[in-house]
């Protein structure tokens, strides 16, 4: 991978799939367990987090070779926080139900370590097409992440899926998982999955 | 007056434990707390931090921000507080306290990065944006809530090494679910109030 040349396709599903920042990297775990008590809450974090990602990736490689590097991670996180305060901006103005759901979580988009891993680790090597596409690809796979983390939350916790009511008439939703117990609880066990399934991959190869 | 001062004092180190309720600094909480000695110095250098951030936020807030109408800036300015402070703080160590910095130099950049830090500025303000010795005591003792369930962790762990688990499941996943049963058992002081 280090010699080929980099492919905008191999490097879009590498942050989907096999870097994935949240099950691979374990990159980024408050986020991911703070605000995925529901699917909304996880689409609209991701998104945002998306967002920011392609924004302050694709600036920075711009920026590359003006930075100095002593100074570099300082640069970073003031082009990430100004990014971050215009999407908290945008969805206090036209989301107000979501961006008071996530609350602290969107200025603390800022300390996301995904964000300041990628600038660090890809934007300052590569140019700005690539780098606002690795953007995308991690963005979409910390997405992704948050995605399966809250249904599987929102079923167990509230008997919903996204807001839909499915059993929760009939019987009572084991509400603990939406509280902090079952934000670790679920990760731990996805994680160990994850594991599990790709170690039985490499045996078979 | 007192009994608002015992209760943040309680509700920061208990109740609304940073890493257990809260959901903040989860990084460090998972990835020093393998050994306790370690746990000890990051917490350590957390409190320190969170310390100074909480009480310099407070001052820039009210002395800048608030008056010029830059309140939109908060994030900005107080991410560059932090960072400022870390970078200060890790020279200062290093020229005055040598002994101090071996122990807790390798934490203090993490620092920086650490979402609890920047969790705490912003949660003083939006809840003591004038009290400056309520905003101390709650970086404080919201530090000290967040050394301690690393110290408990960190415990868990260095006896969970001798276990014989899966492999799939040791290390991170582990630890994660060791933290889900720490936090039922932190749940229990949820009803826990003074009335302040």
């Amino acid at each position: 991978m280090a010699n080929e040349k980099k492919t905008a396709a191999s490097v879009f599903l590498n942050g989907i799939v096999t870097e994935n920042p949240t099950f691979m990297q374990l990159l980024g775990m408050c986020p991911t367990l703070a605000v995925t008590t529901s699917l909304q809450n996880g689409v609209g974090m991701g998104l945002s987090a998306t967002a920011v990602l392609i924004c302050s990736n694709f600036l920075i490689s711009l920026l590359r070779k003006i930075i100095p590097e002593k100074v570099r991670i300082a640069a970073y996180i003031v082009i990430i926080a100004a990014f971050v305060t215009i999407i908290d901006m945008l969805l206090k103005a036209f989301l107000p139900d979501l961006a008071s759901s996530l609350g602290l979580f969107i200025p603390l988009i800022v300390v996301n370590c995904i964000i300041l891993a990628r600038a660090e680790a890809f934007a300052s090597k590569n140019n700005p097409a690539l780098s606002a596409i690795d953007g995308l690809g991690m963005g979409l796979g910390f997405t992704g992440a948050l995605c399966i983390i809250s249904a599987i939350r929102e079923f167990l916790g509230a008997g919903s899926v996204w807001g839909i009511a499915i059993y929760g008439t009939h019987i009572k939703p084991a509400s603990i998982m939406i509280m902090a117990p079952g934000g670790f609880i679920v990760l731990g066990l996805l994680v160990g999955t994850i594991n599990f399934i790709v170690s039985k991959k490499k045996k078979g190869e | 007056m007192a009994l608002q001062i015992v209760s943040i004092m309680l509700s920061a180190l208990l109740t609304e434990n940073f890493v257990m309720v809260k959901f903040l600094g989860i990084c460090p909480f998972l990835g020093v707390s393998k050994k306790v000695e370690t746990s000890i110095g990051m917490g350590m250098a957390v409190t320190f931090v969170m310390a100074l951030a909480s009480a310099f936020t407070w001052i820039v807030n009210k002395a800048l921000l608030i008056p010029f109408g830059l309140v939109y800036l908060q994030t900005i300015a107080f991410i560059l507080i932090i960072a400022g402070l870390v970078q200060f703080v890790e020279m200062f160590m290093k020229k005055s306290m040598p002994a101090l910095y071996s122990a807790l130099g390798i934490y203090l950049p993490l620092i920086t990065t650490n979402c609890a830090v920047l969790g705490v500025t912003l949660l003083n303000v939006q809840n003591y944006p004038d009290s400056f010795l309520f905003t101390l005591l709650y970086g404080v003792f919201a530090a000290l809530g967040f050394t301690l369930a690393m110290l408990l962790m960190a415990g868990i762990r260095e006896a969970l090494d001798e276990e014989s688990i899966p492999a799939s499941f040791r290390g991170f996943p582990t630890a994660l679910l060791t933290a889900g049963l720490m936090a039922i058992a932190f749940m229990g002081f949820s009803g826990f109030s003074l009335g302040g």
